[in-house]
């Protein structure tokens, strides 16, 4: 039992803003005050911040494609940051691509405590399981690639779409994931033909009928008909292409109605015809999207400095291998999606990368309800999550902001709007844009608040941060009730749960399955599904 | 001067980054011996390996066989070491400055990533002299590597600015993706030199076998080597750049890639 009091509690969730109150907590949850007995351990948090914990709605810790980045840039794990093992304490790197056992290290230092691994093709989701349960302290939750998976297109090229509702019911429940994204829909499936799907409404390479459209529709149906907690996680096609922004604000309206979350919305809201005359449109890209109520996106902002994309977008990946001539991993996920990797720099003097950088903040700062756009960095593609804080920073203070613009090379100045924003975050919008917001489109109630019941993950921040890099360096954070942090060292190395669904599925669709994948899959089908067993501490999460 | 007596050879290899000009001139002899060396995993101190005597200072000199020991002048940037026997890999990795005399054999990466000064091995030198490590962009960025004997495997990899020059055989892959500066091979070298090259010059004074993606350019006496030799004479070495003894063959590649290096193959003047 802990009582944390007297400190600013920030909880938008609730209604509270910046009151004064005490926060209890008994049996790693939030109580109500007379749960506690007289005597318990008090945080006097007189003059602080107090926040829930922090949410990421998407970014890449675990699994084959990370690994792969791990071991493809041996260069950044020279100067990564290093954690000595210790006696509660496993070693690790930090880095543009952290360790398992780092990425738990920095996320809670940080003050985040639920991470979403948003992109787990079910061949490695035993793999991804692994390293999620080896990432400490923070909860998680992961999604499942199908946008490009054959056994799904097939069914919809048939017309079987209550078929294919099955199948990703089942493929879901075999990942043991918690969500559905769909990366470049057709795209990746049309590179294994060296192609790309860059129009909604083509027929897919390989495919007579099935247009990109017509997967991105089925897809948010179907997670809808399955009562998933979170909608289809959509990647747009056209990723980081000049001009892309005009089937960004298409497959928006395409959606209408329906739920969805865009992922990464800033490598989807780019003008211009090539990379001379790129130029940010952040504006029609906040308005269609503002219109469109039903839709959640992240930010996926860039900061300048070294990063790592990496993405199941292969033909994008290719692509970037080309125009950058930098090293390139590409990994063929038989009949599920594609992978590829390559290490990046994005340069504050380089146009593209200017444009890139201004696009994120932009999006964060047009789209007025913070209830629908969440901060990430899409890590390590746009750069690190632990640089969060530098966002915040720049999200607080349009001084600072106007003073960073003006470095920029002039070229790319003309090409953004960002010096007219005047917006400038307050902590409550901060708190839902890091944590209550996410939480909710996640449909994770037990996080993002500090209500009775909520899981007692708590930040608390030593003074009012009116300068955002305070976001760096949390007094207390608070996982499960447990003080995991206390003036930015790791106290307490807790296990994070995994939230995973099982949505309802006809039990016969696995001899519908069964055949189609021993035919093409090199591996038996018996060491296809995760068994149960392999998650430590998983928590099964209702549909609604 | 201090001087850093080897009292016997370890066993494995043991990581002595501390033993450089930087790290030992601001120390009295007591911290010297005390400070911090890894014989694998395990933490043990300098004067458990060497014995330490004289005066600390900017100069460094190590006496014995310390082949198995890594690191020796690990990124220093002023001073002198002088090795009086063998050293082993990463000797002066990622140097800036100063210079190191080894009057033994040196291990492989010798001077990687170094990006300024000055080292001579009289004996033989292992793979990947001045080279990138692996997944860097470059290699070397500055400074000079002279070889009196033979080296191993891709000597000046990713090399990007500087000179080595060997006077022994040089293995497999020498120059291999260089990006700039000069290799100069007095014996020779074995198979794939210069390939993946996109700039940078090699010069061999013997007849290398050539990968098929160098063309024939011309024979010549580049303007360029004639200044360059005189620089080199002031290291000792002799460079051919006289019309009358011979002249330069001109091979461009590596077409592979595509890219603008040059090998540059001595044919002296049929007597």
């Amino acid at each position: 039992m802990l009582r944390i009091a007297g400190g600013n509690v920030y909880d938008p969730a609730n209604g509270v803003d910046g009151v004064v109150k005490d926060i209890c907590i008994a049996d790693g949850r939030i109580a109500p005050d007379a749960a506690l007995a007289a005597g318990v351990r008090t945080i006097d948090a007189t003059g602080m911040v107090v926040l829930p914990g922090g949410v990421d709605v998407h970014t890449h810790v675990a699994g084959g494609a990370l690994n792969f980045a791990r071991g493809l840039v041996p260069e950044n794990q020279r100067v990564a940051r290093k954690f000595l093992h210790g006696v509660d304490r496993r070693a690790g790197l930090g880095g543009m691509t952290p360790t398992t056992f780092a990425t738990g290290y920095l996320y809670a230092g940080m003050g985040w405590t639920t991470v979403n691994e948003a992109a787990v093709p079910i061949l490695s989701a035993r793999h991804t399981h692994e390293e999620l349960h080896d990432i400490p302290i923070v909860d998680k939750t992961s999604l499942v690639l199908m946008a490009n998976n054959e056994f799904v297109l097939d069914l919809l090229e048939a017309g079987e779409l209550e078929r294919a509702k099955h199948v990703v019911a089942w493929l879901v429940w075999a990942a043991k994931a918690y969500g559905v994204k769909a990366v470049n829909p057709g795209g990746v499936e049309a590179w294994k033909w060296g192609k790309n799907a860059n129009t909604l409404h083509a027929p897919i390479e390989g495919y007579r009928k099935v247009t990109p459209a017509q997967i991105i529709e089925s897809l948010a149906s179907i997670v809808d008909d399955l009562r998933l907690p979170h909608p289809v996680h959509l990647h747009c096609n056209n990723l980081g292409v000049p001009g892309n922004f005009a089937t960004t604000i298409e497959t928006m309206n395409m959606l209408q109605g329906r739920r969805a979350h865009l992922a990464h919305l800033q490598f989807h809201a780019y003008g211009g015809d090539d990379w001379s005359t790129m130029r940010s449109e952040s504006v029609k890209v906040a308005e269609a999207f503002s219109a469109n109520k039903t839709l959640t996106t992240d930010a996926g902002a860039v900061l300048f400095g070294d990063a790592v994309t990496i993405t199941a977008d292969g033909p994008w990946q290719h692509l970037l291998h080309q125009l950058t001539g930098r090293k390139w991993g590409n990994l063929d996920v038989e009949n599920e999606t594609g992978c590829g990797i390559v290490p990046y720099v994005y340069k504050e003097r380089n146009l593209v990368n200017a444009v890139q950088w201004a696009v994120g903040l932009e999006l964060l700062l047009l789209i007025d309800d913070p209830w629908r756009i969440f901060l990430t960095t899409d890590h390590p593609n746009g750069g690190c999550f632990w640089r969060y804080p530098e966002i915040i920073h720049l999200l607080m203070n349009a001084e600072f902001r106007r003073e960073q613009v003006s470095q920029l090379p002039e070229k790319a100045r003309q090409r953004i709007v960002l010096a007219d924003l005047d917006r400038e975050y307050t902590l409550s919008e901060i708190a839902i844009i890091t944590s209550a917001g996410p939480a909710r489109s996640l449909g994770l109630s037990q996080k993002g608040h500090l209500g009775v019941g909520a899981d007692a993950d708590v930040t608390i921040y030593p003074a009012k941060p009116d300068h955002g890099f305070l976001f760096s360096y949390p007094r207390y954070v608070i996982k499960g009730g447990a003080i995991v942090v206390e003036e930015g060292d790791v106290r307490e190395v807790t296990s994070g749960k995994e939230f995973i669904v099982h949505p309802a599925c006809d039990e016969q669709i696995e001899e519908y399955i069964r055949p189609l994948f021993e035919k093409a899959y090199t591996i038996s089908f018996a060491n296809y599904p995760v068994e149960m067993e392999r998650l430590r501490h998983p928590q099964i999460q209702d549909c609604r | 001067m201090i001087t850093l007596t080897l009292k016997e050879a370890p066993s494995v290899p043991l990581e002595a980054d501390m033993l450089s000009p930087d790290a030992i001139a601001p120390l009295t002899i007591e911290e010297i011996r005390a400070l911090p060396v890894y014989l694998g995993k395990r933490q043990r101190r300098v004067d458990d390996f060497f014995t330490v005597e004289g005066e600390p200072g900017d100069e460094l000199e190590i006496r014995g066989d310390a082949r198995r020991v890594k690191w020796i002048g690990r990124g220093m940037t002023r001073g002198r070491i002088r090795i009086l026997g063998n050293a082993g890999m990463h000797l002066g990795g990622s140097m800036k400055g100063g210079s190191i005399d080894v009057s033994g054999d040196a291990g492989d990466w010798l001077g990687a990533e170094m990006s300024g000064g000055f080292v001579h091995v009289h004996g033989n030198a292992g793979g990947q002299v001045g080279a990138a490590y692996r997944g860097s962009l470059s290699g070397m960025t500055d400074g000079t590597i002279l070889i009196d004997g033979s080296a191993g495997l891709e000597v000046g990899m990713r090399m990007k600015r500087g000179t080595i020059a060997v006077g022994g055989l040089v293995r497999d892959f020498a120059g291999l993706q260089m990006k700039g500066g000069t290799i100069i091979l007095r014996s020779g070298a074995e198979l794939r030199t210069g390939a993946w090259m996109n700039r940078g010059t090699i010069v061999s004074l013997q007849p290398i076998p050539l990968l098929p993606t160098f063309a024939y350019a011309a024979t010549y006496n580049p303007a360029f080597l004639r200044l360059y030799a005189k620089h080199l004479a002031t290291l000792g070495i002799d460079l051919p750049c006289d019309e009358g003894e011979g002249a330069y063959q001109r091979y461009t590649g590596d077409a592979a890639v595509p890219g603008k290096g040059e090998i540059l193959v001595w044919r002296p003047r049929a007597s």
